[in-house]
């Protein structure tokens, strides 16, 4: 038997608020591809809730004809949470940027992902505050000229990635505005994932902060730094597909294939492996080291989630000690009586 | 279970009928005083005593032994009268050791009875309560009674034969342990205690795992009470009726554990999933705790990563649709802050409970304030009033839940509800009500629109309320956030005359509350020199003061607030017909400060920020004073 849904497009997402980012903002191209990528889930829209924070990405569930939250800045994952658990039957989204999430609501987060709720996060870094108007984030790199930091910063800069995997993500992927197909089916495997999905996304800030990710951009030169991941597949990158990733002793390093080298002596990813290992030595790979900054699924495991927990605990404890009585529970300790009498 | 009050030894000595008692149990923190403490206090209630207790404890878990920091008190007043405080002065004080004695003799009275464990006055424990002398050989315990008891002599004593599961019997340590039951054996003997409720508390918490320790601790009981039957050192013990309380079934009821019973109630009332967001903090984790029982009442409980994520995710949840509740002191209240104003332009309905404690900052944990009423009233950003409900009792914070979730649903607003630690952590009598008979809150969602048709999440019923849509519902997706809402629609608005439209709105909602709860009630005379106008949980002290000032001749009314904001629509009327109003608060005149900027009328006010309740004869003074300044 099959049951009829009607057949929604990226249209039937799109909300009757006119989207307010600045012309050029990677921001667009992320919801344009959560519009065209949601109808392939087959959730009805108004099952589906996006919750944000404060920043320019936060602006999100404006734009989207679901339920949606713009709460307060850095806490989005906690309204998620307490939504998720009060109704596991929503898909919960929620929508963050890296002072939102790294900064403000870094507590947030990493509880949102040791806890592994069932929530899709999607962090667009731009490497800025936007919307206060361009103080470095604590993803900027050390040394970035900002209005906070005239002279250069001299914070050191958060792997959003490394933090994912630290907190055991059972889901850690990273995309890019631009690189749109990649980036819709990456936010297709977060919806698909069961547990805390969390996509970092290079968003470019063409306001603030220009460029940031132009490496990684750039059509002449992106091959060489970014490192396209595959389930099964060895760690190949270049424009050439020329270079790989070779592990030594505990250090990756790149190689050039040919002279001696094969595909066999390259590193194969395993978004699978059970430990957290592998996932957080390619979330520590980043250019200014010299290697190519890996995109796509780092990690992919099933462990038990938060919200299921929740209510099989409270299956099992209906089941042992039957239904809440209220009556009973009120005369569960030493009662007496008082006639009429006094 | 349902027990029927036997006694299980009968005295022989003259027996005095009293019509209530006050008593005190003081010791280390680690002697087990709250422990029997409650045992009394159950014990009483069994009697058909109206009880109400006051705990008072240190905040570390084990101050160093023996010093004054570390001492712990239980105080109990029993009674065959109706009466709403733990009482003022001791009739019986038990003090297991010099720094309890030390710490506590100021509050017994002339002629009140001081027992004290002799064994614990040695040079070592008078070092450690920093004393030169030994104030049992104080010639200023003559105006008491002193009875001196070698406690932990006769203890070790009356368990020295018991034996645990491999033939051994009890190591000192484990004989110590049982000092504070015979210690409750002989206030037993005393009061014409039964000891059966104890004995049989005993056996239900050690009989299964530690026989030998339940045992002993039987075994130190009965030894108290035949060492009082047979010492000569009391002349008589006395006897306390039952209290003439209405007819039912009752049992005791701590603050916290009544208010988490009310909020499961609400939610069963109003067809709701309970969900309690919460961080642990004294004293209000005990609601966390008693609430994570519950699962098998559809209750979720989520101890959050902190305070503020603990109320972001109750507001989660009431956007989901259930009913939520999020939980603190006043240091997590104030990092609360921001999450509840957004709860307030959300509209969503959410309960925020504060049990208050000493405060500023982290302030006095263990101890009991009322300083968090400006907090409730004016701690977020912006304009953006709250409902506040304040308990006066332990068992009244079953109806404050319900009641509050009662408004909150109907209004579609947060409410604050003040409790605070003397009421969260005393006890007294609950007469059972059955739920079948209780008020049901409906509460309504909006269901799916037509095509075609708009849904207006910010539309309002007569009420001002707007619809709570649940998602999951077809066609009425819609968008919440902080951001000044469009009227009807629920757009993003930076219209000047829509923020001051919807500003105005946010506050006649609260507004109207006024009218849908019950209006403030006086009691004594209806006009005349004094009103006394108290809050939250100095209800038992004035309520009790202003009876006995009636009783001496004053013309003194009293009047207490349930709802703080918005004020009852009485409140103004009632406050004219009194020459001068009288505000008793543990605090520096919060309501005060309020009454005054509302009603423009003057107040006199008793303030007391010392951690401790008031007590009756304090408010009586008081009184007295404002009604002589009068003439």
């Amino acid at each position: 038997m099959s049951t009829d849904l009607p057949v929604l497009t990226a249209a039937d997402f799109a909300s009757d608020q006119d989207v307010r980012w600045c012309p050029g903002c990677g921001d667009y191209s992320i919801l344009a591809q959560m519009k065209k990528m949601l109808p392939n889930l087959g959730v009805p829209r108004e099952k589906i809730v996006f919750i944000s924070g404060i920043g320019c990405s936060s602006r999100f569930p404006y734009y989207m004809n679901t339920y949606g939250m713009h709460s307060i800045h850095g806490r989005a994952p906690a309204f998620a949470t307490g939504l998720k658990v009060a109704r596991p039957d929503l898909q919960v989204w929620v929508i963050t940027g890296d002072g939102d999430a790294l900064s403000i609501g870094g507590n947030h987060l990493m509880h949102a992902i040791r806890r592994n709720v069932n929530l899709n996060i999607v962090l667009f870094n731009n490497r800025i505050y936007g919307l206060t108007k361009g103080q470095y984030s604590p993803t900027s790199p050390a040394g970035k000229r900002t209005k906070s930091t005239p002279y250069g910063s001299v914070d050191n800069p958060l792997n959003p990635l490394s933090l994912a995997v630290g907190c055991e993500g059972t889901f850690v992927a990273r995309s890019i505005d631009t690189y749109i197909k990649h980036l819709g089916a990456t936010l297709q495997r977060a919806a698909e994932h069961q547990g805390t999905s969390f996509v970092e996304v290079y968003q470019n800030c063409n306001v603030f902060n220009d460029g940031a990710w132009s490496y990684a951009t750039d059509r002449n030169i992106k091959a060489d730094h970014l490192l396209e991941l595959e389930h099964g597949k060895p760690m190949i990158f270049g424009k050439d597909l020329d270079k790989g990733i070779r592990l030594n002793g505990m250090e990756p390093e790149v190689v050039e294939l040919g002279k001696g080298i094969t595909e066999d002596d390259l590193l194969f990813h395993d978004e699978k492996a059970t430990e957290p290992t592998l996932a957080y030595l390619l979330s520590r790979m980043r250019k200014e080291d010299g290697f190519p900054e890996p995109i796509g699924v780092l990690r992919s495991v099933q462990h038990p989630t938060y919200d299921d927990g929740v209510v099989q605990q409270m299956e099992h404890v209906t089941e042992q000690k039957g239904p809440g009585d209220l009556n009973a529970l009120f005369r569960s300790g030493d009662t007496w009586e008082v006639g009429a009498d006094g | 279970m349902s027990i029927t009050p036997q006694d299980t030894l009968h005295s022989d000595k003259d027996t005095e009928s009293l019509s209530g008692a006050t008593v005190r149990l003081a010791g280390d923190s680690g002697d087990g005083m709250q422990l029997v403490g409650s045992q009394l206090t159950n014990t009483s209630a069994l009697a058909g005593n109206d009880v109400a207790t006051f705990p008072d404890f240190p905040a570390e878990i084990r101050a160093p032994r023996g010093t004054r920091a570390g001492v712990s008190g239980f105080q109990l007043q029993f009674s065959s009268e109706d009466i709403f405080t733990p009482g003022d002065e001791l009739d019986a004080l038990v003090v297991m050791n010099p720094a309890a004695l030390v710490t506590n003799i100021g509050d017994l009275q002339d002629r009140g009875v001081l027992i004290a464990n002799e064994d614990s006055f040695g040079e070592k424990d008078l070092k450690l309560a920093n004393l030169d002398h030994n104030p049992l050989e104080s010639d200023k315990l003559n105006k008491y009674t002193v009875i001196k008891v070698p406690i932990t002599t006769l203890t070790r004593e009356a368990v020295k034969e018991v034996k645990n599961a491999d033939g051994e019997t009890l190591g000192t340590k484990e004989a110590d342990r049982c000092k504070n039951f015979f210690a409750l054996g002989i206030i037993c003997w005393l009061y014409g205690r039964d000891l059966e409720p104890t004995i049989r508390f005993l056996d239900d918490k050690f009989g299964k795992k530690r026989p030998d320790v339940a045992e002993a601790n039987t075994l130190a009981l009965k030894a108290g009470w035949h060492y009082g039957e047979t010492a000569e050192l009391f002349e008589r013990n006395y006897q306390v009726q039952a209290a003439d309380l209405t007819p039912g079934t009752y049992t005791n009821v701590m603050g916290n554990q009544a208010l988490a019973w009310g909020m499961v109630t609400a939610a069963h009332l109003s067809g709701k999933e309970l969900f309690y967001g919460s961080y642990p903090i004294t004293p209000a984790s005990p609601v966390l705790e008693e609430l994570s029982n519950f699962k098998n009442y559809g209750v979720k409980t989520f101890q959050a990563e902190d305070e503020i994520a603990a109320v972001c995710s109750a507001i989660g949840a009431a956007f989901g649709g259930s009913m939520a509740l999020t939980g603190s002191s006043g240091p997590g209240i104030a990092l609360k802050g921001e999450a509840m104003g957004l709860a307030m332009i959300l509209e969503l309905p959410l309960l925020i409970l504060n049990v208050q404690r000493g405060g500023p900052s982290t302030g006095l944990p263990t101890k009991t304030e009322q300083s968090d009423l400006l907090q409730a009233m004016f701690g977020r950003n912006g304009e953006s009033p709250l409902p506040v409900i304040a308990a006066r009792s332990p068992s009244d914070c079953f109806d404050v839940a319900q009641e509050a979730w009662r408004i909150s649903s109907r209004f579609m607003i947060p409410v604050i509800i003040l409790s605070d630690g003397y009421i969260a952590n005393g006890a007294e009598p609950w007469k059972i009500p059955d739920v079948n008979e209780l008020d049901k809150i409906p509460i309504s969602h909006p269901e799916a629109v037509a095509e075609g048709e708009t849904f207006l999440p910010y539309s309002r019923n007569e009420d001002l309320a707007r619809p709570w849509a649940l998602p999951g519902t077809e066609t009425l997706m819609h968008r919440v956030g902080g951001l000044e809402k469009e009227d009807l629609t629920g757009n993003v608005s930076y219209d000047p005359e829509n923020h001051q439209h919807m500003t105005n709105i946010r506050q006649e909602k609260v507004d109207r509350i006024a009218l849908a709860v019950d209006p403030v009630e006086v009691t004594g005379p209806e006009s005349g020199d004094l009103l006394v106008l108290s809050w939250g949980g100095t209800y038992g002290a004035c309520t009790t003061a202003c009876r006995r000032s009636r009783d001496a001749g004053l013309s003194v009314a009293h009047a207490h607030l349930r709802w703080l904001s918005p004020f009852p629509a009485n409140l103004g009327d009632i406050l004219k017909r009194y020459r001068k109003v009288l505000i008793p608060e543990l605090n520096m005149g919060q309501l005060s400060l309020l009454i005054r900027s509302r009603f423009l009328i003057d107040t006199v006010s008793l303030n007391k920020v010392k951690g401790k309740p008031f007590k009756v004869s304090e408010v009586m003074s008081k009184i007295r004073e404002a009604v002589e300044s009068l003439d």
